[in-house]
């Protein structure tokens, strides 16, 4: 399928799309003008298709400096009434939650989704936080779909729905949502173009003290309202009508579910919930009147089930809850077909049955394969630099506070710099707390667009603060990891239009740090004595590393010579155990190689082997 | 009626998730159902990579344990680690040249003798379909069509669900123009050595 399509496919097309795809299909459906995000996967791909066709679908999108931004852009678009659709990680939304708590408070013009993509397990998060409590902490409706289909589908609901009731909605995914590829049957692209016009209303939007407790007021008459929209709501639906056994699910997990239920002829009653903030109480007391168990099945956090036992304690029934609270199923991670089976067969007393077919297990202990900074990878010279700068001034102890990105990877040997992280933008801040808590030496890792998301409050804070340490900004030229979105510092926004750059060495200027240095990476000479001069500086020191990432750099082209390892190659084993590039192996007959496929032609290892067997091929 | 599962793994770079859509929208255009999960971000950086898909009745794309009908191996290594996924009706494709992990020779574990690896291949599963995709590939023009040998020879299995003309179709809607006729080339050659 061409990512076009997802614009120019006409109604009754089907199409095979990715959860995130299909959320973007909705937005169109559904007749967005106003797009924004920071990229985080599971969400990323959202923002690399909207990138794509926003041209061509004469609809705004913006890859914002961060999820707080992002959120603030289409909350002030859906106040000028027209529909907006923001979205990120499940961590983003932390980001993005000073705002979240008052635009729910002020209400929307034209509709709002806001759409969190978990991470149950932790495929690329640092957590698997569950963000079905920000629709409680807030106080805004929530839509989970299961599927695609579901994602594409309440898109457009959503926008109703937040239009109906004037309140942003929040759309929860999880990975296997997001990343569930499922045909999708479409619908019309809604061409209706809106003209924004805000109306000054500042008893609505300016939440001072005195109005604010007038719109929590009015936030809490609307959610009432809303409880009943839920609980008349047909999102939420039974499924599967046998037996004794009632089953409350919703997201993924339904889809478990289901397919073990009739796999397996179980006798049990599925409910799944779909639109499940407010909580739907009257659905869920019909449902579980009529069973006399009730299996809870949801990911991650046992939230559901609490609400499930207030209503059991509410209407003082005799109905036992199973779920994560009394064991039956795992209380972390993400659910398997497996994990499901297994708990409800707990719940029936069935036992498992695994005669069969019997999994297949291999004795061997197999090597691992985690994954690692690619090829040719800037900074990887730039850790081979810092670690012979440390042993060339002699120092002990050094902390490696670092941040979110492909560098993050740097925790691995041979590297080992990585010591400390907690969200994005946290690599600056740790390192004026330690600091002021240590006399080591700091030398902190970030990125160029988390810099720009949250690394520069932060420094302000260094130089203000009269803090010491190190800053690495590791610039290369794109938001690596999500798949490489374009970021300030780039001449290139994402609509794909020209864009100023925003200077990131002028901005440390500004910001008052007095030692500034902008070095290539691949010449790791220099490199050296510049973090070494660094270390030694009295103050907060900045190191710029600028060279682009090896996927986007010459991106198919490659230099016309190969680099090869010589005769005189002594197997000293330093390129190896110093360097640890997948394009330097060892071979089976024991001498040391450089794949020619592998290999970005960077010449890295030509400026570190002692033996100066690594060249050009001639 | 129980769905067709396809497991395939490999290494990041390999073109598993482009190979996995290609089937899914063919048997999309056969009219059949189909769902199907991947695994982006992280695990792409030299990691290891896996889609499951699921042809037929199904809500979710994920494939129990032992569950798998065929697993798709782009690495030998992978289609080791998969093995949990299938039972001993399942077949079993895989690719001879292994993809070192960049950190093999500071691992505990050596990497096993490929001859190892098929053995236990052979022995876990109905049939074992071996081929070297790699040099299949670069014979047939380019060695980044390896993912279209695959292809070529998850379609020669017996039972698979996906018709050989929808697949070459589907691959016509998402590979580039110029590479096509290298890629169909590749997907004959899979094909052929795995109907013999």
């Amino acid at each position: 399928m061409n990512m076009k399509e997802i614009l120019t496919a006409q109604k009754g097309e089907n199409l095979f799309l990715l959860g995130n795809e299909a959320a973007v299909r909705g937005a169109l459906e559904a007749g967005i003008s106003v797009a924004s995000t920071y990229p985080g996967t599971p969400s990323s791909e959202i923002g690399d298709v909207l990138s794509r066709i926003a041209k061509d679908a004469d609809i705004y999108f913006e890859f914002s400096t961060n999820e707080k931004v992002a959120l603030e852009v289409s909350a002030a678009a859906s106040a000028s009434g027209l529909r907006s659709f923001t979205f990120m990680k499940h961590v983003g939304l932390n980001v993005a939650s000073d705002s979240l708590m008052s635009v729910v408070y002020s209400g929307v013009n034209g509709g709002m989704i806001i759409l969190s993509a978990d991470d149950p397990s932790m495929f690329s998060s640092q957590n698997e936080q569950d963000n079905r409590y920000y629709a409680r902490l807030a106080n805004m409706p929530m839509l989970e779909p299961s599927n695609p289909q579901e994602v594409k589908d309440l898109m457009k609901y959503g926008f109703q729905l937040s239009e109906e009731f004037q309140i942003p909605i929040l759309m929860r995914t999880t990975t296997r949502v997001s990343h569930m590829r499922g045909i999708v049957e479409v619908d019309s692209v809604n061409e209706e173009k809106r003209k924004g016009f805000f109306k000054k209303d500042p008893l609505r939007f300016v939440p001072v003290p005195e109005v604010a407790r007038n719109m929590h007021q009015k936030l809490v008459d609307k959610i009432k309202k809303l409880e009943l929209k839920a609980d008349q709501s047909s999102l939420n639906k039974l499924f599967h009508k046998k037996g004794d056994l009632g089953v409350i699910t919703s997201g993924s997990a339904f889809n478990y579910v289901m397919d073990v239920v009739e796999e397996n002829d179980l006798p049990v009653n599925v409910l799944k919930i779909t639109f499940s903030y407010p909580f739907p109480e009257n659905t869920i007391l019909e449902f579980i009147r009529d069973v006399d168990e009730i299996l809870m099945v949801e990911e991650v956090d046992p939230v559901m089930e609490k609400d499930v036992m207030a209503i059991v304690g509410k209407y003082s029934l005799k109905k036992k809850v199973h779920g994560k609270l009394n064991g039956t199923l795992p209380l972390i991670y993400e659910f398997s077909p497996d994990i499901i089976l297994e708990g409800i067969n707990k719940v029936l007393g069935i036992k498992t049955n695994k005669k069969i077919k019997k999994s297949r297990k291999t004795e061997l202990t197999l090597p691992k394969r985690p994954p690692t900074l690619c090829p040719g990878c800037p900074h990887r010279a730039v850790y081979y630099s810092v670690k012979k700068a440390i042993s060339n001034l002699n120092l002990e102890n050094v902390i490696f506070p670092t941040d979110i990105g492909c560098y993050t990877l740097g925790i691995e040997p041979p590297y080992e710099a990585g010591d400390y992280l907690l969200s994005m933008g946290s690599s600056v801040g740790t390192s004026c707390g330690f600091s002021k808590a240590t006399q080591q030496n700091i030398i902190s890792f970030i990125g160029d667009s988390t810099f720009f998301h949250a690394g520069i409050p932060p420094l302000i804070n260094a130089v203000h603060n009269k803090d010491q340490f190190v800053l690495v900004i590791l610039d290369n030229r794109t938001t690596a990891m999500t798949g490489g979105q374009p970021n300030p510092g780039l001449p290139v926004d994402g609509m794909g239009y020209e864009a100023p750059e925003i200077s990131i060495e002028r901005i440390v200027e500004a910001a008052g740090v007095k030692f500034i240095e902008i070095i290539n990476p691949l010449n790791l000479k220099k490199s050296q004595r510049v973090i070494e001069q660094a270390i030694q500086y009295p103050g907060m020191a900045v190191v710029i590393s600028k060279y682009p990432c090896m996927l986007i750099k010459n991106k198919g082209k490659k230099k016309n010579f190969i680099i090869e390892v010589k005769d005189d190659c002594n197997n000293c084993n330093n390129c190896l155990d110093e360097l640890s590039c997948p394009a330097i192996y060892r071979a089976d007959d024991y001498t040391i190689q450089i794949d020619p496929q592998l290999c970005r032609r960077c010449s890295v290892c030509i400026q570190i082997c002692p033996e100066k067997a690594i060249g050009v091929k001639k | 009626m129980k769905p067709y599962n396809i497991y395939i793994s490999g290494v990041g770079g390999q073109g598993i998730i482009k190979t996995s859509i290609i089937m899914g929208e063919a048997a999309m255009k056969m009219g059949k159902q189909v769902v199907m999960s991947e695994i982006h971000g992280m695990a792409q950086r030299g990691g290891v990579v896996s889609t499951e898909l699921k042809i037929g009745q199904a809500q979710s794309p994920i494939i129990p344990e032992s569950k798998a009908n065929i697993l798709l191996a782009f690495e030998p290594l992978e289609a080791l680690r998969a093995v949990g996924k299938i039972n001993e009706e399942s077949y079993v494709v895989t690719n001879t040249s292994p993809t070192m992990p960049f950190n093999i020779n500071a691992s505990k574990y050596p990497y096993p003798e490929i001859s190892v690896i098929l053995e236990e291949l052979e022995s876990k599963s109905r049939k074992l379909f071996a081929l070297d995709a790699i040099q299949i590939a670069k014979e047939s023009g380019h060695i980044l069509s390896l993912n279209m040998v695959m292809l070529g020879g998850a379609a020669a299995v017996p039972g698979f669900p996906v018709d050989k003309k929808y697949l070459k179709e589907s691959m016509k809607d998402n590979l580039p123009e110029k590479s096509l006729k290298i890629n169909l080339k590749a997907f004959d050659e899979g094909f052929r050595v795995c109907s013999i």
